[in-house]
């Protein structure tokens, strides 16, 4: 029977701007809530403890996906069933929607959001694995203006990334890539529950070559969800099968899971190796130049 | 009385919020920290809503805010505040029990009854946007539902069955 501990103020914020003011005003205890479906669970532990929850659900300017130039730009109020559904996402890369399908259950993803998921960053996030192989990139605000993030340089370890007092992301963007084939793979213990491995890839294969790829894997301990020697091995050499053994056992070297209930370091281990080669197995052959 | 809150930790509710529940405009009292799930059962009083975890896994909290299945446990009453909130209250219309209430009676959908209301609400919400589920989305759309009896089977067999007696209202596919 547990309920957050006291709360000071609930404030909805009517604009990006306003959060950023409200956060200011609150200081450190200041909190933003999106989804609410990580932190509201934290309050109910009293793993946190805010005293002031600013509400960003009515910021309309936050909920678009769109093509802008060469990237995708997703808001960071997309909630996980929008990214699941979403054509234009599908279209670039199938890794989104095989990536929500086991995210959560189908309730929890009508609420939790890609920013609230970004910022959460919980070393089994899924969406984080996703976005670390697509090399995608952050664009967070203050009172003093943007910057944009690459997301290997997000993190800085497990719940901490760039965010910082006082500030709000606002969008996620993705390079589009003409040819990419995606896929994701995931093993959890049962329906709706956090990876024991979580992998996600991209290739482009061009006249018979790996032209270019990325590997994200979540839950097994890689810094940043990467391991770039895996993909370093495998750009500029043909993606047969042994080639494709040989980084997904660089993407394993590169990994350092621990034991904990979901599974002993040297299952996840063993997991990190087989769900890279099948997800680069299936990103193969779906890019369109293989 | 309102269990959720210890009474060493009770404090005076300091924030009013005003919600449409299953149509009808109520404005209670409630604390910035109040659970949807405890504004619904304790203090409006619906207790067809249950509540049976802490880490939001079971769903039979499951109720719709603006229309969709959400688990009201992991959202505050002040987040629901100026939103259109449908308990499982509020499936019956007119004295006219819903198909998918009709579809647990008729194929024993449950047995203890606990999961019932979340299954129902999200059961309901699965028929509104496709008329026609096969069992694999049947079961896909439950799945993040505990139910400690049925074994499944029947809660599935219930949904199927609403949705071959649709309501005279609804657009049977
Ligand atoms: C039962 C259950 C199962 C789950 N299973 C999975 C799973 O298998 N895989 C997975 O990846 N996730 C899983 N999740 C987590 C889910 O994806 C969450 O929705 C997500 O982690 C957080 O998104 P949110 O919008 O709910 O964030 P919130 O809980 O609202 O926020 C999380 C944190 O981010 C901060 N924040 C939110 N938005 C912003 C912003 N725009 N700018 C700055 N800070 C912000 C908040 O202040 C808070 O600290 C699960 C959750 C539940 C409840
Ligand atoms: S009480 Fe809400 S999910 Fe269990
Ligand atoms: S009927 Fe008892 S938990 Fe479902």
């Amino acid at each position: 029977m547990q309920t957050p501990a006291p709360l000071e103020e609930y404030v909805r914020a009517t604009s990006v701007a306003d959060a950023i003011a409200q956060l200011e005003k609150y200081g450190e205890d200041a909190r933003l809530v999106a989804g609410g479906h990580s932190l509201i669970p934290m309050m109910r532990l009293r793993l946190a403890r805010p005293e002031a929850l600013i509400d960003i659900n009515d910021l309309d300017e936050l909920k678009s996906i769109k093509v802008e130039g060469n990237e995708i730009v997703i808001g960071a109020m997309v909630r996980h069933r929008e990214v699941l559904d979403s054509p234009l996402l599908f279209e670039h890369y199938p890794i989104f929607r095989e990536c929500e399908k086991v995210i959560a259950d189908p309730v929890v993803r009508n609420r939790g959001t890609v920013g609230g998921s970004y910022c959460q960053a919980d070393p089994s996030e899924d969406l984080s694995a996703l976005g670390s192989a697509l090399r995608g990139s952050v664009v967070i605000q203050n009172s003093t203006g943007t910057r944009t993030v690459p997301m290997r340089e997000f993190h800085f370890g497990p719940y901490m990334t760039q965010v910082g007092d006082g500030e709000i992301l606002t969008e996620v963007r993705f390079p589009i890539r003409p040819g990419a084939g995606s896929a994701y793979e995931k093993v959890e213990r049962r329906v709706g529950d956090w990876a024991v491995t979580s992998v996600g890839t991209f290739v482009v294969v061009k006249n018979g070559v790996v032209e270019d790829c990325g590997i994200g894997l979540a839950a097994v301990g890689a810094e940043h969800f990467c391991v770039p020697a895996a993909e370093e091995f495998l750009i500029g050499k043909a993606p047969t099968e042994e080639n494709l053994v040989q980084a997904a056992t660089l993407a394993a070297e590169g990994c350092n899971p621990s034991s904990d209930q979901r599974g002993p370091a040297d299952y996840k281990k063993h997991l990190a190796k087989e769900l890279t080669l099948r997800a680069l197995r299936r990103s193969v052959q779906s890019s369109q130049g293989a | 009385m309102r269990f959720a809150v210890p009474s060493n930790q009770a404090k005076e509710p300091d924030m009013q919020v005003t919600m449409t529940i299953n149509g009808e405009s109520v404005t209670k009292e409630c604390e910035p920290r109040t659970l949807l799930v405890h504004f619904i059962r304790d203090i409006v009083g619906l207790r067809g809503t249950h509540w049976g975890c802490d880490t939001s896994n079971c769903g039979t909290c499951v109720l719709w805010v603006d229309g969709e299945p959400v688990k009201s446990c992991t959202m505050l009453a002040a987040m629901a505040d100026g939103r259109e909130v449908r308990t499982v209250e509020g499936l019956e219309q007119n004295g006219q029990l819903d198909p998918i209430q009709e579809g647990f009676r008729e194929c024993h959908g449950l047995q203890c009854g606990f999961c019932t209301p979340g299954m129902m609400m999200t059961g309901r919400w699965i028929l509104d946007n496709n008329p026609n589920p096969s069992e694999e989305e049947i079961r896909e759309g439950i799945s993040g539902q505990l139910c400690r009896c049925t074994g499944y089977h029947n809660i599935v067999k219930s949904i199927q069955w609403a949705a071959e007696h649709p309501a005279e209202n609804e657009v049977k596919a």
